[in-house]
């Protein structure tokens, strides 16, 4: 469980920082009147939506952290073959992390107003999001073809139901792809479409930190990697 | 005292907010069924969490009428026992707890309480709701399936969860649980998205965290536990649904199944209790932080005093949602794990105590000497003040390593879990039902009525599972459908088990009594006014009762206070509101 316990530690510490900037150590009943803080929300406040965004992200986080807390603790058992890593998996990772630049060129865009470049960025993205998802699909081919099936091997099962569930969200930021590039398309006033692209940037990022980890996860640096820290800690 | 006041004359002029911001339903179907207003969406909430809870009322009936009358009611066979006890735990515990406090009070009473004309993502929380629709159908429709139902536990344990020998394991029903399952979370992280972000953008001005009232503090605590804790009841799920259909091996071991090798091998149960308790530790604060943070509020008002303590009841909530991530194992202590991690998982069981005693402490310092008004709502507050610590005590007793052993799987622990997260929020959800009806419905609750149920409710709780301990000192194991002829059980326990049963009909019966009420005063009950119990947060300071959508007319309320201005000296009234403005009075400090 050493996984998902880190992230809850780095989430403990992110509300220790913000209840800290609240001030958490007042004395509420010797305050009466509009006390400074209490005027001064608003103005430089994220937007609502990149808040929810950012608690989205967090249960999300908290999903991969336990699956891959679940993939540690399964893979000690003696019946478990890492499985290969197919070179076109390389090759995907090369295409999200082209999509994560995209994404990323359209919200510069978005916010220097260059209407034409986030519509380019928007749908580089999408097609780049999709070319992912369509190589995901046929490197779960090659491997049913070369006789890694699901069942034949816990590592197996994990591989596939990690990568199912990352795929879903890979869909779901698709769909948030088209929403946006379609209000990009009708000319929606530019804040909203801003705050949109923005949107679409945080959740794809992530994705891609996400695959980065799973990647590590399923290429075995990732337990090299926690081998490592073992051995310095003990 | 701290000067907040200069260069301000009294009040400063509301925000006004443009109509545009909100939502404004069209016909009739999205003004009360597809709503996206947070106030029938927390109706519609509680009245399907309150229904499913009464199947799962039944359900106990039935179980306790196996175990007090073995071998009278043949249609009692073991496999519906087990169906019966696995359904009503994961009912009360998930579907009517965990929805009625987060899906129905959280959704009333957030965007009120702190000031908001509604959540922050209407349609998401509307859809919130829909999807939890779904999976308590999802969950009814396993009654209905073939074979029936899951009997598995409500902790769902495999391997024998999804074998042959277990009620639904082999058919429907475990399937149907699991997805019924999956959808709850999903249509909750929708809803808890809303709980959260609300609290964090929606306050009204002067609203500042430390202002908020415990209530809110409770049950912002408790959703950022759960959207973090129900993923880990998620992957269980999908985990378990590959190996029940798919034939994976993630938890099920080499096993043979009626005399038949199972192709699956090598999978850990373990790895599943892990992954259910990492989520279910937590689910016990899930529901008990929305409880301590109403009943806080219950006090101060019908006390008339300020909260005791308030900067120390925040913290404890927060310390105590922080800690309960970390103890998990303590369900665990007889699943052969490293003793060592047993040791390590008591302490922080027994940490976890102190910041529960501080609130058990200043409620009772909350009450000490105070002007103390025993209508329902604190009637029921102060037995979940009693009920609580009893469960509490005993919680002490099995965070043991030691003397958890001995005492796993019986009736201890059944008295135990039943006091501290059954009873304990219950009587808080009865409490603050008798409070804020008033303000959903504008008409008091029956208080003849309401007294039957309280007394009823509150001593046969005690009478059912009060002599549970001693059944469990005993002994007497807990799942099991009878005990035949058992030599360490005596006969004077089975009559103990006959008196319970009879008790707990009657107590279900007085729950009939308290949804009458509900209904009967809808429509007889004595006109509230907008403000009954003289309180001072902002659910009562509502220009109209019940409070229309928007709920506050054209402008926003100002805070200009904490939650628990009572018996202020000096003030006109014995509650100052929080959207009061200051008229250049002296407060309590300046006098002093």
């Amino acid at each position: 469980m050493t996984p998902i316990l880190v992230f809850m530690g780095i989430l403990a510490a992110i509300m220790i920082w913000w209840l800290a900037r609240h001030r958490i150590a007042s004395k509420p009943w010797m305050e009466v009147g509009l006390t400074s803080a209490g005027i001064d929300r608003g103005g430089a406040a994220p937007p609502t939506a990149k808040i929810g965004m950012g608690v989205f992200l967090a249960v999300v986080g908290a999903l991969f952290s336990l699956l891959t807390s679940a993939y540690f603790m399964r893979m000690n058992a003696s019946d478990w073959w890492a499985m290969p890593v197919p070179w076109l998996l390389w090759v995907n990772t090369a295409v999200l992390a082209a999509n994560s630049v995209a994404i990323q060129w359209a919200a510069v865009s978005a916010r220097r107003g260059q209407h034409e470049s986030v519509r380019i960025g928007l749908v580089g993205s999408f097609v780049l999001g999709g070319a992912f998802l369509a190589g995901q699909l046929l490197v779960w081919r090659q491997l049913v073809d070369t006789g890694y099936l699901l069942t034949t091997n816990p590592a197996n099962s994990f591989f596939y139901l990690i990568t199912g569930l990352h795929g879903l969200h890979i869909v779901g930021g698709l769909v948030g792809l088209v929403r946006t590039t379609a209000h990009a398309y009708d000319g929606s006033d530019a804040r909203s479409l801003r705050l949109g692209v923005d949107l679409c940037a945080m959740y794809w990022h992530f994705m891609f930190f996400v695959w980065l980890v799973l990647l590590a996860l399923f290429s075995g640096y990732a337990s090299d990697f926690v081998e490592i820290c073992r051995q310095l800690v003990t | 005292m701290v000067d907040t006041r200069s260069g301000m004359e009294g009040a400063v002029r509301p925000a006004e907010v443009e109509d545009v911001e909100l939502y404004h339903p069209h016909s009739w179907w999205t003004r009360y069924v597809f709503s996206q207003d947070a106030k029938i969406i927390a109706i519609q909430y509680a009245a399907t969490a309150i229904a499913i809870g009464m199947v799962a009322l039944v359900l106990s009936w039935l179980m306790r009428l196996q175990l007090g009358f073995p071998g009278y009611f043949t249609f009692i066979d073991v496999e519906r026992y087990y169906q019966f006890i696995t359904m009503h735990g994961m009912i009360m515990v998930i579907y009517l707890l965990t929805a009625l406090f987060l899906g129905g009070f959280g959704n009333y009473l957030i965007p009120l309480m702190l000031g908001a004309r509604d959540m922050v993502f209407p349609y998401a929380n509307m859809l919130s709701y829909w999807i939890y629709l779904l999976a308590v159908v999802v969950l009814a429709a396993s009654f209905f399936a073939p074979g029936g139902p899951t009997g598995a536990g409500w902790t769902l344990y495999p391997p024998q969860a999804i074998l042959s020998g277990t009620p639904g394991g082999r058919d429907w029903g475990i399937i149907l649980m699991l997805v019924s399952l999956i959808i709850f979370i999903i249509g909750f992280t929708m809803g808890g998205l809303n709980y959260v972000v609300t609290v964090l953008q929606g306050r009204a001005r002067g609203m500042t965290l430390m202002r908020m009232p415990l209530t809110v503090w409770g049950i912002f605590t408790a959703t950022v536990m759960a959207l973090l804790a129900f993923p880990a009841l998620f992957v269980a799920c999908v985990m378990m649904l590959f190996d029940r259909l798919l034939g994976t091996s993630f938890f099920m071991p080499a096993i043979v199944e009626m005399g038949e090798k199972l192709t699956q091998q090598g999978g850990s149960p373990i790895l599943f209790q892990h992954l259910f308790w990492f989520f279910g530790h937590p689910e016990v604060y899930i529901v008990a932080l929305p409880a301590f943070g109403i009943v806080s509020d219950l006090i101060s008002t019908h006390a008339r005093k300020n909260i005791f303590g308030y900067r120390m009841m925040v913290w404890a909530i927060v310390i105590i949602g922080a800690l309960s991530f970390i103890v998990w194992a303590h369900h665990m202590y007889v699943s052969g794990m490293n003793p060592k991690f047993g040791f390590f998982f008591a302490t922080t069981t027994l940490i976890i105590a102190v910041p529960t005693a501080i609130k058990v402490y200043n409620w009772v310092l909350t009450l000490w000497r105070a002007d103390i008004h025993l209508t329902l709502p604190m009637l029921f507050a102060l037995a979940f003040i009693v009920t609580f610590v009893n469960g509490g005590l005993t919680g002490l007793f099995l965070g043991n390593v030691v003397v958890d052993v001995p005492l796993s799987d019986t009736m201890f622990v059944v008295a135990h879990f039943h006091m501290v997260m059954g009873i304990a929020p219950i009587m808080v959800i009865f409490g603050a039902i008798y409070h804020w009806y008033p303000k959903i419905t504008g008409r008091m609750l029956n208080e003849l009525m309401g007294q039957i149920h309280f007394w009823v409710t509150f001593i046969g709780a005690y009478a059912i599972f009060f002599p549970m301990h001693y059944l469990g000192l005993l002994g007497m194991p807990r799942r099991y459908y009878e005990m035949g002829d058992t030599a360490f059980v005596p006969a004077s326990a089975h009559t103990l088990n006959e008196f319970i049963t009879i008790v707990a009909l009657i107590v279900g019966a007085a729950q009939i009594l308290f949804l009458f009420n509900l209904v009967w005063s809808l429509f007889k009950g004595r006109e509230a006014g907008g403000n009954p119990w003289r309180a001072t947060t902002l659910e009562w300071q509502t220009p109209q009762t019940p409070p229309a959508h928007g709920n506050w007319g054209k402008e926003l309320p100002v805070v200009y206070r904490w939650a628990y201005d009572y018996s202020v000296p000096g003030a006109p009234e014995d509650f100052i509101p929080q959207n009061q403005p200051p008229t250049g009075r002296l407060t309590r400090e300046a006098t002093a």
